[in-house]
């Protein structure tokens, strides 16, 4: 699916990186902690849909190698933000659409989900409770 | 035994606490450093990873610190260092989940208790050397071939 399909979709404009709106996304993975972004996301290409309008959003994009963000609920990230972000080729599209309404159109389409990355303990039984 | 080889490149970063506005900068550029020394696509992958986390806890958690790349021929260092307040448990914050993090922190989408299980999960070792009151010291390291740190890099599917 394309970021310019993903955007007709949900409804959603770009804020940055319009010009590659023919970019492929591969997968979708939602959330709003950044390190569960970090520690989830195994593939490059995904598009992440997320709450969290920090500067940090766009760094992680950059990290991981993303396809692109979509800011659900209206959310909007600062100037600088949606510039850095231009300048170094993250496209960011804003719906007002919330979360769970996102990824059900998406999803509904045919937009699969990240492959998930196996936590470090995941088989472990769950840790103590702190002290 | 053979003599210790001097890393092909070696850069320091500075990284200021509690500058969000800049944090992750490191990170990118670290990349950006690797990628132009032609190092492994999955080692840049992972070394953003490791970097970002780290860099993210110096921000977050301490009044700064630095961090140093190391690239040798067989992998690349990562060492952290701050001045901060230390990590009480250190094997209570390898633990998935397991967190200290201020409100302030979460409600930047940080703090879910990933940070130090993320950056084991994407190196091939991580020493962690903290004293309460004194600082933190992470040493991550990336092994660049397959099979030299016994693959490793498959840990987090373990």
């Amino acid at each position: 699916m394309r970021l310019r399909e993903v955007a007709e979709l949900v409804g959603a404009r770009f804020l940055a990186g319009e010009d590659l709106a023919d970019r492929e996304v591969r997968a979708g993975f939602a959330a709003d902690l950044l390190s569960d972004v970090l520690a989830m996301v195994r593939e490059e290409g995904v598009l992440l849909i997320t709450g969290m309008v920090t500067a940090q959003v766009v760094r992680v994009a950059e990290v991981m190698n993303l396809a692109g963000v979509l800011f659900v609920r209206g959310k909007l990230p600062a100037k600088p933000t949606v510039e850095y972000a231009a300048s170094a080729g993250i496209p960011l599209l804003a719906t007002l659409h919330t979360m769970y309404e996102v990824c059900g159109i998406l999803y509904n389409h045919g937009l699969p989900p990240a492959k998930r990355k196996p936590l470090p303990h995941e088989n472990e039984p769950p840790h103590p409770a702190p002290p | 035994m053979s003599l210790p080889t001097p890393p092909r490149h070696r850069e320091i970063f500075s990284v200021v606490g509690l500058d969000l506005e800049r944090a992750g900068q490191v990170s990118t550029e670290v990349q950006r450093i690797l990628r132009r020394l032609g190092v492994e696509p999955e080692v840049v992958r992972r070394a953003g990873i490791v970097c970002f986390e780290g860099e993210m806890n110096i921000v977050l958690y301490t009044p700064g610190g630095r961090i140093i790349l190391l690239v040798y021929d067989d992998r690349v260092e990562l060492i952290f260092s701050d001045q901060g307040p230390g990590i009480p448990d250190v094997e209570l914050a390898r633990q998935p989940g397991y967190s200290t993090a201020p409100e302030w922190a979460r409600e930047l989408g940080f703090g879910s208790g990933m940070g130090i299980p993320n950056m084991e999960a994407n190196s091939d070792r991580l020493e962690i050397r903290s004293r309460v009151g004194e600082g933190t010291v992470i040493r991550a390291t990336l092994f660049r071939r397959k099979g030299e740190a016994a693959g490793n890099s498959g840990k987090a599917g373990a």
